[in-house]
């Protein structure tokens, strides 16, 4: 099965593109197995947050999906068109990465 | 950008974050560090199953009956103090836990807790459902919160700790959401960076775990030991895709339902190795290492399932009795697509936990002044194998006590801070280029499946000399300063980072495992077979001119059959 994932790239200031990227995936995969393939087969700059992987432990993978707020480790990759894009309402770091660290855990403080 | 503390804790899982409470209270200012969110980046937060402790709650109990089954487990191998502190403090700890609100699960109107195999009585408390670690890590982060002194910064890679005069004054990070480099002064150091586990191709880990804190360790000049002991967890999750469940849930079930173990002919394989094995341990046809053992060989044989392990079915099970005795985990699985009466699922041998680590003294100090370790980090409590449900507690207690003793070295200690010894750390920091690199998230996958092939549960003299090749040329390959795309959350740069710090503790991890000529708890040598009483002995690893060296503590069979 191939899934396509419109990835909505870019940084803080600058115009963000759209790139797509085609994966091969098996029943179950999800979202971030197919944003780890790309990176390992096609594009290792792609820049998206992750610890846990397989626990949703973690809760730092989560970025729009299909226009959804949703985790990439628990949406499952399908066949066709799949949109990804950073949270709308956190601030943007870069391509699918946004601050979503409590304030008061960030270095450069509050705000 | 410069910060400045009396206590830099680097790494907020379990162990760091109560090192940061224990600092704290102490009197220290402290800097609690993580490349990832706080209380989310590490094992602790991924751990759904128990934690051990001597409460007596359950069954009377005492710490001592827990410390000769933890160094029974360790064959031989632990260090006593660290052992026996473990499991003295464990209990205080998970009582304080407990007034924190943690949640620890209720049989009537005291905790309840379990019987884990290896453990002679029950003895293990855990949150419902599976929540033991988000639980804890919930716990430890409001406590952070209730707390005054303690600045918590995320996104902030450590890089290396820096050491003057033979003495650590602080570190040198990288900010990852902007790339600032930023150095740290700090009048104590903890490294709480917990374990290696990502070094395998199977295994549980967070993105975080390729064992930095192993590497900040040896460059600083402080000693490991124990390293080539990493725990392999026969039956971790394998296939169909599970996700938001802990790899090695199905364990418990196995062992109380009589879960089965088929091949790819739907033979029940395990009696064919339980005649090669005395020890048999509870419920279980074989102990853990004997069924990672037979696991491997029936994949070996071609009899493998699909995705290369072995079959766990429950078919056998009423279905009432599976909902009775999984519970809501049953709708956790259903949700993944599983039905446990109707379908078989995919198991193998996964890396879950590494017994060795950081060499230090009671009070968590490493051999270098003012530079500690606490939690999955430190190397010696569990000697060659782990029992189920140390890993957190010894988080805990080593966490604890890092706090407190780093505090006390901080609050006498007079700043000792260098811009001359993190220049070489910041340098190559600043050195970063944009250039072309092969796909560093390959070499990646690639360390994973040399570590797994040749470094994994079963070794031989030949596979482990040519890993050690092997690593040294994907070593010089990496070279010595950073690529880079650009400056924000820079994904190469991350992945050359980690390579560095992997790479060197794989060499690690491969070195004394190649010396050590004989098979003990997690370390089984198929050209060695059996324990050698010449070999109780831990061995230390250290780095000199750049390379990994070795050297051999005293054997210590007398303390061990005493
Ligand atoms: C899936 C799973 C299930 C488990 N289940 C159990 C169980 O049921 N019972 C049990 O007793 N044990 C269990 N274990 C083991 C146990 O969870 C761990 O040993 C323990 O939680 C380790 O705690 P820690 O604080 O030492 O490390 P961790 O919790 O791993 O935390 C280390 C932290 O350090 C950070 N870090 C790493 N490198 C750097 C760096 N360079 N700079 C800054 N930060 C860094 C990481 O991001 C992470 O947040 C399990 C482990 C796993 C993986
Ligand atoms: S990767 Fe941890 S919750 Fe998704």
């Amino acid at each position: 099965m191939k899934a396509i994932l419109e990835i909505k790239r870019g940084t803080p200031g600058a115009e963000p593109h759209i790139e797509t990227f085609e994966v091969a995936f098996e029943h179950g995969q999800s979202i971030l197995d197919g944003l780890r393939a790309v990176r390992h087969e096609t594009d290792p700059t792609l820049a998206f947050r992750f610890a846990c992987i397989n626990a949703n432990a973690c809760k730092e993978c989560m970025m729009l999906i299909d226009g959804k707020v949703d985790y990439a480790c628990t949406v499952r990759l399908k066949e066709g068109v799949t949109t990804l894009a950073p949270l709308p309402k956190k601030a943007l770091v870069r391509d699918l990465v946004t601050e979503i660290a409590p304030p008061d855990e960030r270095l450069h403080g509050k705000g | 950008m410069h910060l400045e503390t009396d206590v830099l804790v680097i790494g907020a899982g379990g162990a760091g974050m109560y090192a940061a409470l224990e600092a704290a209270k102490a009197g220290a200012s402290v800097l609690l560090a993580d490349r990832s969110l706080i209380g989310r980046g590490g094992a602790t937060v991924m751990a759904q199953m128990t934690v051990a402790a001597a409460l007596g709650e359950q069954t009377p109990d005492s710490w001592e009956y827990h410390l000769s089954d933890t160094l029974a487990a360790g064959r031989g191998l632990c260090d006593e103090r660290l052992a026996t502190m473990m499991c003295q403090e464990g209990p205080a700890r998970i009582r304080e836990m407990d007034a924190w609100k943690v949640g620890w699960a209720r049989n009537g109107d005291h905790i309840a807790q379990i019987h884990a195999p290896g453990h002679d009585r029950p003895r293990c408390v855990y949150v419902d459902v599976l929540s033991t670690g988000p639980a804890v890590s919930r716990t430890l982060r409001t406590q952070l919160n209730l707390a005054n002194g303690i600045r918590r910064v995320g996104d902030l890679a450590i890089v290396d700790i820096v050491v003057r005069d033979g003495i650590a004054c602080g570190a040198v990070a990288v900010h990852l959401s902007t790339g600032e480099p930023v150095t740290i002064a700090a009048k104590s150091v903890i490294i709480a960076t917990g374990g290696l586990t990502r070094l395998y191709r199977r295994n549980s880990a967070s993105f975080n775990m390729g064992g930095d804190g192993y590497a900040l360790a040896l460059r600083a000049g402080a000693e490991l030991i124990d390293m080539e002991f990493v725990q392999f967890f026969p039956i971790g999750h394998l296939a169909p895709r599970l996700v938001g469940m802990d790899p090695i849930m199905w364990d418990p079930f196995r062992y109380k339902l009589g879960g089965k173990l088929l091949n790819a002919e739907m033979h029940e394989f395990e009696d064919d190795y339980a005649a090669q094995d005395a020890r048999s341990d509870g419920n279980y046809v074989l102990t853990r290492d004997r069924a990672t053992y037979a696991i491997s060989k029936e994949v070996e044989s071609g009899r493998g399932s699909p995705a290369g392990g072995a079959y766990l079915s429950f078919k056998h099970v009423p279905e009432a009795e599976l909902r009775r005795s999984f519970g809501q985990v049953i709708d956790k699985l259903a949700a993944n697509g599983i039905d446990l009466t109707q379908q078989l699922v995919e198991v193998a041998p996964i890396a879950h936990y590494h017994m060795g680590g950081v060499r230090v003294d009671e009070t968590m100090q490493t051999g270098i002044p003012g530079l500690y370790a606490c939690g999955e980090a430190v190397g010696g409590a569990n000697g060659a194998n782990r029992l189920s449900g140390n890993a957190i507690t010894e988080a805990f207690v080593f966490g604890a006590r890092a706090g407190q003793c780093a505090a006390k070295t901080a609050l006498q200690a007079a700043a000792n801070w260098s811009n001359e010894a993190a220049a070489p750390a910041l340098n190559m920091l600043r050195a970063s280029e944009k250039r072309d690199t092969p796909n560093l998230s390959v070499a990646v996958t690639d360390l994973q499946a040399l570590m797994a092939d040749k470094v994994g549960p079963f070794r031989t003299e030949e596979k482990l000399a040519e890993a050690i090749v092997e690593i040294d040329r994907m070593a010089s390959e990496l070279g010595a300063a950073p690529p880079s795309s650009g400056q924000s959350f820079d994904p190469l740069l991350i992945d050359w980072l980690d390579l560095r710090n992997m790479l060197q503790v794989a060499k690690a991890v491969a070195v004394p495992a190649l010396a050590r000529t004989e098979s003990r708890g997690a370390h089984q040598r198929d050209d060695h077979p059996g324990l050698d009483e010449a070999w109780t002995l831990n061995q230390i690893v250290s780095l000199s001119g750049g390379d990994i060296s070795l050297a051999r503590g005293a054997n210590i069979s007398k303390k061990a059959s005493a």
